[in-house]
């Protein structure tokens, strides 16, 4: 029993079997033009956005500790981003997207070195007053609308594709895109030096400062790349809508408290549970939806009862319990005779 | 045999994961003075916690005066009469001195102490009674927490490493305070690291290591050899 | 003398801006939680106001001594039941617990009393104003309110400073475990916090509801305006928390007067300079 039989291993027959399943997964996902109705894929679409959503709020809040509500600034920013550049200076409005992403990095600078004065739950109320300022701003901007909104120019809308049918699976596409991207990235961060840093930071903070990470600038990295993200987001949720509003485009209950709840209810700190979340949370609006303020009141009271009963969502709950990984981020020591069997090992 | 005020009957205690206490047993009679000494680590400051209750512990593992108090939550342990003076003072920096004894006495617990007589017993605090508490000197620091403690009336009175981080010399005065406050039926519980210090008050000693009591006895008769022994597990 | 006039009502407003604010602060700094839902609990207070007001016949103002304690009430099962649960190192249960309570009551309230604005009617205390000369007129009763902010905080402040239970919320913010060793049960000082914090819930979601009209979504703007009179005033000080609310309300009231687009903007443009200037805020505690 030499140490250097070991071997380091994140990689579970589990987690293997899970790559393999979601690339087959994917593949038939991008095929939905071809077999679902134009209503299914809407509603997927807009799926993938919220997962794209609840990932990034997930990697701010669950990794980061930065507990936002008041990421709907950058959701709107996108979505005014994409009428701007395509209205006023005609750019193409599959370019704008990454464009709205970049500038949501941009605005996201000054904004962090604001805000990040402020600590904890401060910090959150901060981001808040933000996403205020910035609906208040673009309600004075009378170009894009002022107060009671816009539409997307019809010209503008056909040059996405010349057909109904092909905007709409381009628009799907896009969608779907986006939240591979959104979880891609946030897996490879996460397995990266910085990322390990964080979820070091997040499970022990004064550990993680006393070995001298320094927690500042990570933090700062991760709240830009979200912000951009979570503005590229924006502005496909906006070409889905073809029509924005200050209120709709900044509105904390569609692109925070929801966003919140998917993370809470699914699993919070994990890569699974905003996808878990994503499922259910659309799963209950389309039973519940026809209820009304109701189905808001069940949303709010299953979370509040998931935080206080099961901190680490569904998802948490069946990883205590089965010890399954879908995403490989643990590291585990393994032995050259088990290398077969994840389930050993730490 | 005097009865036993205070009884710990094999006493575990964790950390996490952390086992920090392997089944300790001790007992304090009425009017008994007992120190317990040990290493860093050997689980003194956890014993504490447990017996006051800031740790949580298992049926019948802590009782007093034939009560079972270990399902009991630290603030009712208080009122029973069980006061700490914890390491390093922790006076409560918002609260001015006067007011860190006052809270001392919320209990509302009757008996012989009050601010006055704690005033009589350390003439410096009643100078500096409106001064905030991280004004004071480390020994005047010591003063109000030991006045703190008294304020409640306690029938046992537990020091937490009562001389660490104090110079010498008053370390000397608060030990030649101490048989005075000590007197007329309260027990004590003395944890120490200052070995001589300990046994010149104690009646008894327990000496911990790693979690385990490795010896006990008399303080008149354990031998200095037998605590190093213990004390390091030699 | 419009600007005066404008300096003058944003005072005032101020007033119950620091309301807003004292009950955010004076759980923050017993126990470190801050309520999401505070907003939402004002607006409560202002509908138990108007239900009170409407069914009993009272006069709003009287409604105080009904609302005031049922919302004290409210905030001690609250702390008791569901808040000191979430309470620990992590700051993420309390701040997503709030945040659920603030939709639950946002669409409970919705449900109950519908999105109309509501707005209590005080009767003819509402146009009753004296004159300070030329066309400066201060309205009886947004002096009375202010009158009444006021002598909260001072009250407050007193209760923080000098009685015992502030001494008791004092001891429990600095060090939890020794407080315990002092007899002090921390559940229950909690539950006194939460009590005297929806308390003074009350009387601003009354005066709230008195002032302007309002409706189940008006809890976060409040929620904001709260939060901002405390940084710019500086944390745990509460008449610098008064102070902050004065310099929103008056900062309000000159951006509205510029244009009307710009009322709230101009508020929280002075809590963003606050914010990169004086980050501690205007009025920062001096410790010890």
């Amino acid at each position: 029993m030499s140490a250097a039989t070991y071997t380091i291993s994140r990689s579970t027959p589990v987690s293997r079997a899970a790559a393999v399943a979601g690339l087959i997964l994917c593949l038939f996902l991008a095929a939905a033009p071809w077999w679902a109705g134009r209503a299914d894929l809407r509603l997927m679409s807009e799926i993938f956005l919220y997962l794209s959503l609840a990932s990034l709020w997930n990697l701010l809040a669950g990794y980061a500790g930065l507990v936002s509500v008041g990421q709907q600034a950058f959701v709107g920013f996108g979505g005014y981003m994409l009428f701007a550049f395509t209205m006023f200076l005609g750019v193409s409005p599959l370019l704008a997207i990454p464009i709205a992403g970049v500038l949501g990095a941009v605005v996201a600078l000054p904004v962090a070195i604001l805000i990040f004065r402020l600590r904890g739950a401060y910090f959150a109320i901060g981001t808040w007053v933000i996403a205020e300022v910035f609906r208040l701003v673009f309600a004075q901007v009378s170009d894009l609308g002022g107060g009671s909104g816009t539409s997307l120019p019809i010209d503008v809308v056909k040059s996405i594709a010349a057909s109904r049918s092909a905007r709409e699976s381009t628009s799907y596409w896009l969608a779907l895109g986006i939240a591979v991207l959104v979880i891609a990235v946030a897996f490879l961060f996460l397995r990266s030096r910085q990322g390990l840093a964080l979820t070091a930071i997040r499970d022990n903070e004064l550990a993680a400062k006393s070995l001298g990470i320094d927690i500042w600038k990570t933090k700062l990295v991760v709240y830009i790349v979200t912000a951009a993200l979570t503005a590229a987001t924006g502005a496909l949720i906006f070409l889905q809508k073809l029509r924005i509003s200050p209120d709709a485009a900044f509105s904390v209950n569609d692109w925070t408290a929801f966003v919140i709840f998917i993370v809470v209810i699914g699993g919070i700190g994990t890569l699974e549970g905003p996808i878990i979340g994503t499922i259910i949370f659309f799963a209950l609006r389309e039973t519940l939806a026809d209820l009304g303020t109701i189905y808001l009141l069940v949303l709010g009271l299953v979370a509040i009862v998931v935080m206080l009963r099961a901190p680490k969502g569904l998802w948490g709950m069946l990883r205590a319990k089965v010890g399954i990984e879908f995403f490989p981020l643990a590291r585990r020591v393994v032995k050259p005779s088990e290398t077969q069997d994840g389930r050993h090992g730490k | 045999m005097a009865d036993p005020f205070l009884t710990v009957n094999d006493l575990t205690a964790y950390y996490g994961d952390f086992q920090a206490l392997f089944g300790i047993t001790l007992h304090v009679d009425a009017g008994e003075v007992v120190a317990v000494i040990g290493a860093n680590g050997a689980g003194k400051s956890t014993l504490m916690r447990s017996i006051t209750g800031l740790l949580s512990n298992g049926p019948d593992m802590v009782c007093w005066k034939g009560r079972n108090i270990g399902h009991l939550r630290a603030d009712q342990i208080a009122q029973l009469g069980i006061a700490m003076v914890p390491e390093g003072r922790q006076l409560f920096p918002s609260l001015s001195v006067e007011e860190n004894l006052i809270i001392g006495g919320q209990a509302g617990r009757k008996g012989p102490w009050n601010l006055e007589e704690i005033f009589k017993l350390f003439p410096i605090l009643e100078e500096r009674r409106k001064v905030p508490s991280t004004a004071l000197s480390g020994g005047q620091q010591q003063m109000v927490a030991i006045g703190r403690a008294l304020m409640s009336n306690p029938d046992i009175l537990l020091f937490d490493e009562i001389s660490l981080g104090l110079a010498p010399i008053i370390v000397k005065s608060i030990y030649e305070i101490l048989p005075s406050i000590i007197g007329g039926g309260t027990s004590a519980i003395i944890v120490e690291q200052d070995i001589a210090k300990a046994l010149s008050v104690s009646d008894r000693i327990y000496c911990l290591q790693e979690g385990r009591i490795a010896l006990e006895g008399p303080a008149a008769t354990v031998t200095r050899e037998a605590i190093s022994a213990a004390y390091f597990g030699i | 003398m419009d600007w005066i006039n404008s300096i003058v009502q944003g005072v005032l407003l101020g007033g119950l801006y620091a309301l807003f604010a004292a009950g955010l602060s004076l759980i923050f700094g017993v126990m470190r939680l801050v309520n999401i839902a505070h907003g939402d609990f004002i607006v409560l207070a202002a509908y138990l106001g108007l239900t009170v007001a409407t069914t009993v016949g009272l006069h709003p103002l009287v409604a105080l001594v009904i609302v005031v304690p049922v919302m004290g009430l409210i905030g001690y099962v609250l702390q008791r039941g569901v808040l000191n649960h979430t309470l620990g190192d992590d700051i993420l249960p309390p701040l997503l617990v709030t945040f659920g309570l603030s939709v639950i009551l946002q669409n409970g309230l919705l449900e109950i009393y519908s999105a109309d604005p509501q707005k209590m009617n005080a009767g003819a205390l509402e146009t009753a104003s004296m004159n300070l000369g030329g066309n400066l007129n201060i309205g009886w009763l947004p002096l009375l309110m202010f009158a009444v902010s006021v002598a909260t905080i001072a009250g407050l402040q007193w209760l923080f400073y000098r009685s015992a239970l502030g001494r008791a919320f004092r001891a429990t913010s600095d060090n939890q475990d020794i407080a315990q060793l002092m007899g002090l049960n921390k559940a229950h000082v909690f539950g006194l916090a939460m009590a005297l914090s929806l308390a003074v819930v009350g009387i601003a979601g009354l005066f709230l509801g008195i002032r302007t009209s309002f409706d189940p979504s008006a809890g976060p703007g409040r929620l904001i305006f709260g939060f901002e009179a405390v940084i710019i005033g500086g944390l745990g000080n509460l008449w610098g928390t008064l102070a902050g609310g004065i310099i929103l309300g008056i900062s309000q009231n000159i951006g509205a007067q510029l244009n009307p687009g710009w009322q709230l903007l101009a508020g929280h443009l002075a809590f963003l300079l606050v914010l990169a200037f004086r980050p501690r805020g205007l009025f920062p505690r001096i410790d010890g």
